[in-house]
C-alpha cells in the first residue's frame, strides 16, 4: 500500500486509511462501510452539534449581548490569527528599528555599553492568543516532564518494596486527591519566598504555574508505575532469580519493560490532569498562558469576548486531544506488545 | 559415599490463616549424575514444591538439598528451571531471550563471539535456529516451550529442573516435545528432574520414577526403576510388555490415591474437638 495509507494508520486516521483503500479500489464494500463510520458518522455528529447550538445560541440573551453562535465564533477565531500576525509583523518592524540604531550608533563609534543599552530595550508589546497557547503548552510539558522524573523513580521504589509503599501509600492518598486551587496559593507563597533572583531566568508566574502542575500530575503516573512494578509476573521474577541478575539488571531487564504499559497509563493519566490543572492555575494566578486569555477576556467584557472565549475553549480541548495522541503514539512506539489495543 | 544430588529429608510447612500447613514431609532422593527422574504425584500433591526447593527458589523448613556436596541456599543458573509457562521475556526476541541467560552466565568466561555461537547452537539444539527474530507472542506453544529449553540447556545447568514443561502444550505437539528431550538428553546426558502429570511422559523419558503420596505432608510413596534401554523409541516400546508393565506400576499407585496412613487416621481425632465444643455450646 502507499505510503499515506501507512502513515494514516500509524498516526490513528482510520477514515484516511478508509478513503486511501477506496481510491486504491480494494475491497471497495468495506472501505466504503469504514468510510460511513469513521467519517460520516462523526461529520454528522459534528453537524447536529452546530445545528443545536446555533440554535440555542440565538436564544439567549446575555448582558454582553447575544450569544454567539458558530460563525461568530468561527470569524473571532479568525480574528484572533489576524490580530497575531499583525503584533508579530509590528515586532519585526520594532527589531528592524532597533538594529538600525545599532548600526547607526557604531557608525558614530558609540561604546559597547551604549550598543548593549539599546538592545536591551525589548519589544513589550501584549500577548496575543497564539502567544499565550505557546505559553501555556511549554509550562504543562516543564511541569508534567518534572512530575515524570520524580514520579517513575518514585514508583518503582514503592512496586519494589512493600516497606516504602507502606511508607510513601498514605501520603499519595491524602494528597492525589487536593484541587490544584488548594495548592496554588502555598505554591505562589513559597516560590516568592525562595526564588530570589536579580536576573531571573524564568519568571516567577511560570514556575509557579509549572509547579502547581506537577504537584498534580505526579499521583496518577506514581500509582501506576507502582502496580505495574508490583504485578510483574513471578515466573519473570523467578527466572530473574535463576540467572542471578543485579539489582540494576533486574530492574532494567525485567521489571521496567514489563510494567511500561502501566506507566504510559499513568504518564497518559497525568498529562490530561496537567493540562486541566494548567488552565484553572493560570486563570486562578493571573500567570500568563490560555488560562489568563479567558480570565482577560471575561473581565474585559466586550461584544466579542464570549466569541473569544468560545475559541478559547474548542482550542483548549483541541489541545488537550493532541497531547493525549502525543502519548498514546509514544506508548505505540515504545510498546513491546504489538497486538495490545491501544486507545 | 554421597550422590550426586541429594535431596535430605526435606520437609516445608507454610503459614495459612487456619494455622500452619505442612506441605511436604521427610522427601528423601538421592540423584546420580546424568540420571533422568520424574516426580509423579496427584495435582496439589507438592511436587512443584520440590522442584522449587532444589532450585533455591523456596527455602525447606526442614532437612536441605545438597549439589556436589554444597548445600542450595539460593538459586542460580547451575540448577536452570523449565516452567510450565514458557517464562519467556516477551518484548525480547527468541534470540534475545536466550542470549540473556548466555551473557549471564557466561559473560566473563566466553567472547560476544563465543556467546553468539553458543546462542545459535541451544537454539539449533531444540530446532529454532529458524525463528531468531521472533518475539515469543509470534511463535506457538510449543515453540516457547522449547526456547526455554534452549535457554535453561544454554546456562550448562548441573541440574535441569523441568516443571510440567509440556502440560499446557497438545498432545501432538506434547508427543514431539518429548522426542526432541529424548534426542537432547541422548547427546548431552543431562542430570535431570521432571515433574509430570502424564504416565506415558514418565516412563518414557525417565530412568527412575518417583511417585508421591497425595499431600497435605506428601512424602515419596515408592520410587520405581525404569530399566528400558537407551536410546529409546515411542514406536518400538509401545509393543514392549516391559514398558506396559512399567505403566501399569504407575497407573495402580496413583489409582490407589496413596495417602498415608498417618493421616487418615489423624482424621476423626481432628473431628473431636467441634464435638465437644457443639456440647459444650
Amino acid at each position: 500500500m502507499s505510503n499515506i495509507d501507512v502513515t494514516a494508520k500509524t498516526y490513528d486516521l482510520p477514515w484516511l486509511a478508509q478513503a486511501m483503500d477506496w481510491l486504491a479500489g480494494d475491497g471497495a464494500e468495506r472501505a466504503a462501510g469504514g468510510l460511513i463510520r469513521h467519517l460520516l458518522l462523526p461529520l454528522v455528529g459534528i453537524g447536529l452539534f452546530l445545528m443545536l447550538w446555533a440554535a440555542a445560541a440565538s436564544q439567549i440573551q446575555t448582558s454582553l449581548g447575544q450569544l454567539p453562535g458558530p460563525t461568530q465564533v468561527w470569524s473571532q477565531s479568525v480574528a484572533l490569527w489576524g490580530e497575531h500576525r499583525e503584533e508579530r509583523a509590528r515586532e519585526a518592524a520594532f527589531n528592524e528599528r532597533i538594529e538600525q540604531r545599532v548600526e547607526r550608533a557604531v557608525a558614530s563609534g558609540a561604546s559597547a555599553e551604549e550598543i548593549a543599552k539599546i538592545r536591551a530595550r525589548g519589544y513589550t508589546g501584549a500577548p496575543t492568543f497564539v502567544s499565550q497557547i505557546w505559553t501555556s503548552l511549554v509550562t504543562v510539558m516543564v511541569g508534567f516532564l518534572l512530575a515524570s522524573l520524580i514520579a517513575i523513580p518514585l514508583g518503582i521504589l514503592c512496586g519494589m518494596s512493600a516497606a516504602v509503599y507502606a511508607a510513601v501509600n498514605p501520603l499519595i492518598q491524602v494528597f492525589k486527591p487536593v484541587s490544584p486551587l488548594a495548592w496554588l496559593p502555598l505554591v505562589t507563597i513559597i516560590v516568592s519566598a525562595v526564588y530570589v533572583s536579580e536576573d531571573p531566568l524564568m519568571s516567577k508566574s511560570f514556575i509557579i504555574s509549572a509547579m502547581t502542575v506537577t504537584l498534580c500530575c505526579l499521583w496518577p503516573t506514581v500509582i501506576n508505575t507502582t502496580v505495574g512494578v508490583a504485578t510483574v509476573d513471578r515466573d519473570l521474577m523467578n527466572v530473574s532469580r535463576v540467572l542471578r541478575l543485579s539489582w540494576f539488571k533486574q530492574t532494567v531487564k525485567i521489571i521496567l519493560p514489563s510494567a511500561l504499559p502501566m506507566i504510559f497509563t499513568g504518564l497518559r493519566l497525568s498529562l490530561g490532569i496537567g493540562w486541566m490543572v494548567l488552565i484553572a492555575a493560570e486563570m486562578l494566578a493571573q500567570n500568563p498562558g490560555l488560562g489568563k486569555f479567558v480570565w482577560d477576556e471575561f473581565q474585559n467584557g466586550s461584544s466579542n469576548s464570549l466569541a473569544r472565549i468560545m475559541v478559547a475553549v474548542f482550542v483548549i480541548g483541541f489541545i488537550g486531544f493532541a497531547l493525549d495522541r502525543g502519548m498514546l503514539l509514544l506508548q505505540r512506539r515504545v510498546s513491546w506488545d504489538k497486538t495490545a489495543v491501544l486507545r | 559415599m554421597s550422590a550426586y544430588l541429594s535431596i535430605d529429608r526435606v520437609g516445608i510447612t507454610f503459614p495459612t490463616p487456619k494455622g500452619p500447613l505442612e506441605v511436604l514431609k521427610d522427601i528423601k532422593l538421592d540423584i546420580a549424575q546424568g540420571e533422568v527422574v520424574s516426580l509423579i504425584g496427584h495435582s496439589g500433591c507438592g511436587k512443584s514444591t520440590v522442584l522449587n526447593i532444589v532450585a533455591g527458589l523456596l527455602e525447606a523448613s526442614t532437612g536441605g538439598v545438597l549439589l556436589e556436596e554444597r548445600e542450595v541456599k539460593s538459586p542460580g543458573p547451575d540448577r536452570a528451571v523449565v516452567f510450565q509457562q514458557h517464562s519467556l521475556l516477551p518484548w525480547l526476541s527468541v534470540y534475545d531471550n536466550v542470549r540473556l541467560a548466555v551473557d549471564q552466565v557466561f559473560g566473563r568466561r566466553k567472547t560476544r563471539k563465543e556467546r553468539h555461537e553458543w546462542t545459535l547452537h541451544n537454539l539449533d539444539l531444540v530446532h529454532m535456529g529458524h525463528a531468531l527474530e521472533r518475539r515469543p507472542s509470534e511463535i506457538s506453544g510449543g515453540m516457547k516451550q522449547r526456547v526455554g529449553i534452549a535457554r535453561a540447556l544454554a546456562m550448562e545447568p548441573k541440574v535441569l529442573l523441568m516443571d510440567e514443561p509440556f502440560g499446557a502444550l497438545d498432545s501432538l505437539t506434547r508427543t514431539h516435545m518429548q522426542d526432541s528431550l529424548l534426542e537432547i538428553q541422548a547427546r548431552l546426558n543431562n542430570t535431570v528432574i521432571l515433574i509430570t502429570h502424564d504416565v506415558d511422559e514418565a516412563v518414557l523419558l525417565s530412568d527412575r520414577i518417583v511417585m508421591m503420596t497425595n499431600g497435605p505432608s506428601a512424602t515419596v510413596g515408592r520410587i520405581l526403576d525404569v530399566d528400558l534401554l537407551r536410546p529409546r523409541d515411542r514406536l518400538a516400546l509401545a509393543e514392549d510388555p516391559t514398558y506396559h508393565h512399567y505403566r501399569a506400576e504407575v497407573v495402580k499407585f496413583l489409582h490407589e490415591r496413596h495417602a498415608p496412613a498417618v493421616t487418615q487416621s489423624a482424621r476423626p481425632a481432628r473431628e473431636r474437638p467441634t464435638l465437644r465444643l457443639a456440647a459444650n455450646g
